[in-house]
């Protein structure tokens, strides 16, 4: 079967839904947490703005509105 | 084996954060230098009294804008891991090399390219501060609208590819999604809150370096999670029928 070698396709099985599915929920709700204060969160309880101040020049140059 | 991949993911993304910072400084710093000199300038015309910042200019300039490139690579880092978990073997015959790039390239075009075309990065003194809550809800709408466009063009190519060949049916979704940006672009409305005195030149370098950032940022990371990618199904022999076939 020479010709198997002419084969180029890489078909690998993937990962199961259920095994993702926990990961994808809990670490993917934490990383969208943090992506919500580094691009568009303001201020913290009792420091108004404050979030915004820090993040400033990140938040600029990654090309998220800011002020 | 999940967790460890996620965790990798994460320091891939850190990584690419660290590499983005110098980039971030030589492209980045001397415009958004401009334009505060610009700002200031102005108000002191104005006879408005400066105001002094809750936090430094030194701290925004170095650790602010470090922790903003680390904790937004981390992020990125760690959901394009995810999703390339899921998408290898589900996105046709392309390795998990292969499959992390399409990830990162198509995530890039829909997360970062198409909303920052329709509403473009500003520089400090460009943008109406009693504005900001609007800007963020139109930039946060176009991008979910792009990303959902595009994770439909990709389910509709997987649909296609069986009757039509993957080639035309990863055409047809292409045009299909670049149909949906133009609506976007047609529906969303025009902000433009450039002072009229503001250079041009400083805009520009401006954006040119927020574009050079994030390319910067997915590409390391679109690597990385390759690397990953490579390793973590070859241990679970996933690529095994390759090897199988090939020495058949």
């Amino acid at each position: 079967m020479s010709d198997a070698t002419f084969s180029p396709g890489f078909a690998p099985t993937s990962i199961p839904v259920k095994e993702i599915l926990p990961w994808a929920l809990f670490g993917g709700l934490v990383l969208l947490i943090i992506l919500y204060f580094v691009t568009a969160g303001q201020s913290l309880p009792g420091q108004d703005m404050i979030v915004h101040e820090f993040f400033h020049d990140g938040r600029h140059l990654l090309g998220f509105p800011c002020h | 084996m999940m967790g460890k991949l996620l965790m990798r993911g994460l320091i891939v993304g850190l990584l690419a954060g660290i590499l983005a910072f110098p980039i971030a400084r030589i492209f980045g710093g001397p415009p958004v230098e401009s334009a505060i000199a610009i700002e200031e300038q102005a108000r002191t015309a104005a006879g408005e009294a400066g105001e002094e910042p809750m936090v430094s200019r030194d701290v925004q300039r170095t650790v602010g804008l470090g922790a903003g490139l680390l904790a937004y690579g981390a992020a990125i880092g760690g959901i394009l891991t995810l999703v390339t978990a899921f998408a290898v073997g589900r996105v046709g015959s392309i390795s998990p090399r292969a499959t992390a790039a399409t990830v990162a390239g198509l995530g890039f075009i829909s997360v970062v390219l198409v909303p920052g075309l329709i509403y473009p990065a500003n520089p400090p003194a460009v943008g109406n501060p009693e504005t900001i809550g609007y800007r963020t809800q139109m930039f946060g709408l176009t991008l979910l609208f792009s990303l959902a466009a595009m994770v439909l063009a990709v389910a509709a190519a997987r649909r296609l590819s069986a009757s039509f060949g993957s080639w035309n049916a990863a055409v047809a979704a292409a045009i299909g999604y670049l149909a949906v940006v133009a609506v976007i672009r047609l529906v969303m409305p025009y902000v433009n809150e450039v002072p009229d005195v503001f250079p041009a030149i400083v805009l520009w370098q401006f954006r040119v370096a927020s574009l050079l950032i994030q390319a910067a940022l997915w590409s390391v990371i679109a690597v990385g999670i390759g690397v990953l990618a490579e390793r973590e199904f070859s241990l679970r022999g996933f690529g095994a029928s390759r090897v199988k076939l090939a020495h058949r």
